[in-house]
C-alpha cells in the first residue's frame, strides 16, 4: 500500500544573488558564488527546487588577531601574519568565499586606516581567484571610512561588504551602489528587525539581488535556539511570499562558537568536558550544522576542519 | 488532530436534553472542542461516536514511558513541526549502546564512566538518559548477564535490542521491575515479539525499512495489542534520515496518520558516510525520539546534550534568572560591581567569568524580560532607569564603599544618561564579551582584587 506522504507547495522562492565578479562580468573572479533560489524548506527536494547548496566562507583578517583560539593559531599558523597567504590557504581549504575582516587598529596599536584596507583588499584579490566579503571592524565612523575606502578600491567586484546594521548602513549602501557591490544587512534576532532593515536598504535603492540578510544567530548553549527559530521563520515566511524576507541567509557560527568558553580555552574548565580539541572542533560544526538545517545559505567558519566536516554533510544532503 | 466544535455536534445525539448541564448539544461539543468539558457528561452518545471521539482525541504522536531502576523518560506527544509553532515537549532520550560480547567487568566499567558523565549547563544537570545493550553474542544467559551488569551500575533506563524472541525473554527477565524498551519487532518476528512485549507491559519498537513496510507492520502489532510503539525506520545518510524523519513528523502532525504516529528511535553512528556528532544532532533538531550513539565521548556528548536543551527550550518562555544582586567569591565593600540583564545565558557567561578570573564582584542583575544585552537593549527593556532603579532598590550602595559601576561593553551608549540618573556614580564602560571581563578588571579596576 502505497503512502500518501505530505508536501508542502511554497508560493514564494528566495532570491538568487551572485558575489563576485569574472573578467566578463567587470571583475577579477575566476569563480563567482551564486546563494539562494530556494522554493522548499533546506534539503526537502521533494517539494521545490533548491538550486544552490549552502555555501561556506573563511573568516580572516587583514592582520594576526590577538585574542583567538590557541586551536586557530595552530590551524592556519603562518598564514595568519598575512592576509594574502590566508586568502590562500582557506582557498585551499575548500572555501566558498573569503571573509576578510578588518581590524580596528594594526598589529602595533595604531588606527586602522583607508590607505592600508585598500592595500590589502588588493593583495587579497590577486591572492585568490574566490569571491570575497569585506567588514569592518564594528566601529560606525571607522567601518565607513575603510569600508568606502574598500569599495572604490575594489570596484567592480561585486564584493559582499558590511555590515549594515539599523544605526549604520546608509554610507556602506552608498558606497555598494556606486561600486557595484553586495551589503550584509545584520539584525539581532528578530524576524521583523530582519525585514525592517532590508526595506530600509532597497529603498536607499540597492536592488534587492545585492542584499543579503543576517539574522544573527548566538553559538551553541548561548543563544542558537533564538537564531534557529528567527532562521525558521524567516525562511517560512519566504516560501509563503513575504518578498522582504526572500534574502539569502548569512550567518557566523565561527566568530560565535569560537568565543565561547566550550571552544577557545582548554585550561581551568571541568575535566568532564571531554578532550579540548574534539570538543571545540564539534563546537563550532555543531553550531553551524544546525543552522544549516534551519535555512543559512552562507556560514562563515574559523576552522578548515570544521568546513571540511559541514562540506561533507551538505554534500550528501544534496545528493538526489 | 483535534475536531472541531462543529465536527463534534455531528457525532452527538443533537436532542438538546440538556442532561450534561449545557443548554444544547452544539455549547457541549464547543465545550468539549475547547477541553473544557468531558465527553462522559453526556449519557445518549452512542457507542460508535464515543470511539471516533476517543480516537479524535489521542495525541498524533504517542506519549511512549519507558523506566529503569530509577530513572524514567517520556518521549513523544509531539505536536509541531517547527519549535516556534508552540514548543518541542519531550527531549529526545539520549543511549549509549553496549554489546554483551563484551565481558561483563569490561560492560560493567563502560556503564560506570557514562553513568556518571554529568555536565553543569547554566545551573541544569545534563546526562545521558540510558544504555542500549545488544544481544549480539546471539546467547541468552550471556544477554541475561550483561543486563544485570548494567542494572547493577546504573539505574538510568535500559533498551534491550534482542533480534529473536528467546533473547528478547531472556534480556526482560533480567530487566524485571524495570520498563525497557524492546527493539524490535520486525515483519518476521511480529507476533512473537508482540505476544512477549504484551506479556512484559513494556514497548516495542518496530523495525522495518520503507514508510509503506512500517505502517504495515505497526498495523499488525497494534492488532496484536501492542499499543506502545516505537519506529525504527532504518537511518542511511544525512539526507535519506531528514526526509524520512520529516515524513514521519508529518503524516503524524499533519496526516493525523496512525500506523506511524509513535516517537523514532536512530542510530546516528551506524549510518554510512556520516560522522556520529552532525548526524546526531541531525536528529536531535529534527524529530528523533531515543538518539541511541555508539561512540561515549564527552566532548561529544556535552554539545549534543546542550544542543538538545536548547532547541527543546520552549520558546514563549525565555530562561530568566531572578534580578537582583548576586555575590560572586565572597565579595567585600571594595569589590567592583557589574551590571548585567537576567537572561540566564547572559548572567551565567558573566557569572562565570568573574568566577573563573577569581575576581570578587557584586552583579546586579537587571529585570530585562529575560532578554540578552544587546537584544534588550535594542527593546528598550534595559535602559539607564532600569539600571538605575535596580541599583537603587537592591541597595547596592549600601554593600560598597565606592561609587563605580561597570556596564557592558554594547551598552556603552547608556554610560552618558545613567551618569545622570545616579548623580555621583562613575560610569564604567567594560568589555563587549564576558570573556574579556577578567582582563578588563585586571586593568581598570583600581586596587586591583
Amino acid at each position: 500500500m502505497p503512502l500518501e506522504l505530505h508536501k508542502e507547495k511554497s508560493a514564494g522562492t528566495v532570491r538568487t544573488v551572485t558575489i563576485g565578479a569574472t573578467k566578463d562580468q567587470g571583475g577579477t573572479r575566476t569563480r563567482v558564488l551564486t546563494l539562494g533560489g530556494e522554493a522548499a524548506l533546506p534539503f526537502l527536494d521533494f517539494e521545490g527546487t533548491l538550486p544552490h547548496p549552502p555555501a561556506l566562507a573563511i573568516d580572516i583578517r587583514d592582520r594576526k588577531p590577538d585574542d583567538w583560539s590557541p586551536l586557530l593559531y595552530q590551524a592556519w599558523g603562518e598564514a595568519m601574519q598575512d592576509p594574502a597567504d590566508w586568502a590562500r590557504a582557506a582557498e585551499s581549504a575548500g572555501a566558498d568565499l573569503i571573509y576578510l575582516g578588518l581590524m580596528a587598529t594594526r598589529a602595533d596599536g595604531s588606527p586602522n586606516d583607508p590607505a592600508s584596507a585598500r592595500a590589502t583588499v588588493r593583495r587579497v584579490l590577486q591572492a585568490t581567484s574566490l569571491p570575497l566579503a569585506v567588514v569592518g571592524p564594528g566601529q560606525a565612523d571607522l567601518d565607513n571610512e575603510l569600508i568606502v575606502a574598500v569599495a572604490e578600491e575594489a570596484k567592480g567586484e561585486r564584493l559582499l561588504i558590511g555590515i549594515c546594521e539599523d544605526k549604520n548602513y546608509r554610507t556602506i549602501v552608498a558606497a555598494a551602489m556606486a561600486n557595484d557591490h553586495l551589503v550584509q544587512s545584520k539584525t539581532p534576532m528578530d524576524v521583523n528587525l530582519s525585514k525592517q532593515l532590508v526595506i530600509l536598504i532597497h529603498d536607499m535603492g540597492l536592488p534587492l539581488e545585492r542584499i543579503v540578510m543576517d539574522p544573527t544567530t548566538g553559538a551553541l548553549g548561548y543563544g542558537i535556539e533564538y537564531g534557529y527559530s528567527v532562521m525558521e521563520r524567516l525562511r517560512l515566511a519566504a516560501l509563503q511570499g513575504d518578498s522582504m524576507t526572500q534574502q539569502p541567509m548569512l550567518v557566523n557560527p565561527g566568530e560565535e562558537a569560537w568565543k565561547v568558553k566550550e571552544a577557545k580555552v582548554g585550561e581551568g574548565v571541568p575535566p568532564v568536558w571531554g578532550d579540548w580539541s574534539r570538543r571545540a572542533l564539534n563546537w563550532e560544526a555543531l553550531t553551524a550544522s544546525t543552522l544549516v538545517h534551519s535555512g543559512a545559505d552562507l556560514l562563515v567558519l574559523r576552522h578548515p576542519d570544521s568546513l571540511k566536516r559541514i562540506r561533507a554533510m551538505i554534500k550528501d544532503l544534496v545528493a538526489a | 488532530m483535534p475536531l472541531t466544535g462543529l465536527e463534534i455536534y455531528k457525532l452527538l445525539p443533537q436532542t438538546n436534553c440538556k442532561e450534561c448541564g449545557f443548554p444544547t448539544c452544539l455549547a457541549f461539543a464547543m465545550k468539549l472542542a475547547a477541553k473544557q468539558a468531558e465527553l462522559k457528561g453526556c449519557p445518549y452518545v452512542s457507542e460508535e461516536s464515543k470511539a471516533r471521539l476517543e480516537a479524535a482525541s489521542a495525541p498524533p504522536i504517542r506519549l511512549i514511558q519507558i523506566a529503569g531502576d530509577e530513572a524514567k523518560l517520556e518521549v513523544g506527544n509531539e505536536t509541531v513541526l517547527f519549535r516556534h509553532e508552540k514548543t518541542f515537549y519531550h527531549r529526545p532520550g539520549i543511549f549509549l549502546h553496549l554489546r554483551d560480547t563484551e565481558t561483563v567487568d569490561r560492560l560493567k566499567a563502560k556503564v560506570a564512566e557514562a553513568d556518571a558523565f554529568q555536565i553543569d549547563y547554566v545551573g541544569i544537570r545534563l546526562g545521558l538518559d540510558g544504555f542500549l545493550i545488544e544481544a549480539a553474542s546471539n546467547q541468552a544467559e550471556v544477554f541475561a548477564a550483561a543486563v544485570t551488569a548494567i542494572r547493577a551500575s546504573s539505574k538510568k533506563a535500559l533498551i534491550l535490542m534482542a533480534a529473536t524472541p528467546e533473547l528478547a525473554r531472556a534480556g526482560l527477565q533480567a530487566s524485571a521491575g524495570t520498563r525497557p524498551l524492546l527493539h524490535a519487532a520486525t515483519a518476521e518476528n511480529a507476533a512473537a515479539m508482540a505476544e512477549i512485549a504484551k506479556e512484559a507491559k513494556v514497548p516495542l519498537v518496530a523495525c522495518a525499512d520503507t514508510l509503506e513496510a512500517l505502517a504495515e507492520l505497526t498495523g499488525s502489532l497494534t492488532a496484536a495489542g501492542v499499543e506502545d510503539l516505537v519506529l525504527d525506520p532504518g537511518i542511511r545518510g544525512y539526507r535519506q534520515s531528514l526526509h524520512t524523519l520529516t515524513h514521519l513528523r508529518r503524516l503524524a502532525l499533519r496526516k493525523n496518520f496512525r500506523p506511524l504516529g509513535f516517537p523514532v528511535i536512530t542510530f546516528p553512528g551506524l549510518g554510512e558516510n556520516v560522522e556520529e556528532p552532525l548526524m546526531a544532532a541531525e536528529h536531535i533538531a529534527k524529530y528523533a525520539g531515543f538518539v541511541v550513539l555508539e561512540t561515549f565521548d564527552p566532548a561529544a556528548i556535552y554539545p549534543l546534550l546542550v544542543l538538545r536543551q536548547n532547541i527543546y527550550t520552549d520558546p514563549q518562555k525565555p530562561i530568566q534568572v531572578q534580578p537582583g544582586i548576586y555575590e560572586i567569591n565572597a565579595p567585600d565593600g571594595k569589590a567592583p560591581v557589574l551590571v548585567t540583564t537576567n537572561f540566564s545565558i547572559t548572567y551565567f557567561s558573566v557569572a562565570n567569568e568573574v568566577e573563573g578570573a577569581g575576581w570578587p564582584a557584586w552583579l546586579v542583575v537587571t529585570d530585562a524580560e529575560g532578554m540578552s544585552v544587546l537584544t534588550a537593549w535594542a527593546a528598550g527593556k534595559f535602559d539607564a532607569e532600569r539600571i538605575a532603579k535596580s541599583v537603587k532598590t537592591f541597595g547596592v550602595a549600601e554593600k560598597v564603599g565606592h561609587q563605580r559601576l561597570v556596564i557592558p561593553g554594547q551598552v556603552a551608549v547608556l554610560s552618558g544618561e545613567l551618569e545622570e540618573e545616579l548623580p555621583g556614580w562613575q560610569i564604567m564602560v567594560g568589555p563587549r564579551e564576558a570573556v574579556d571581563i577578567g582582563s578588563f578588571l585586571k586593568a581598570m579596576w583600581p586596587n586591583g582584587k
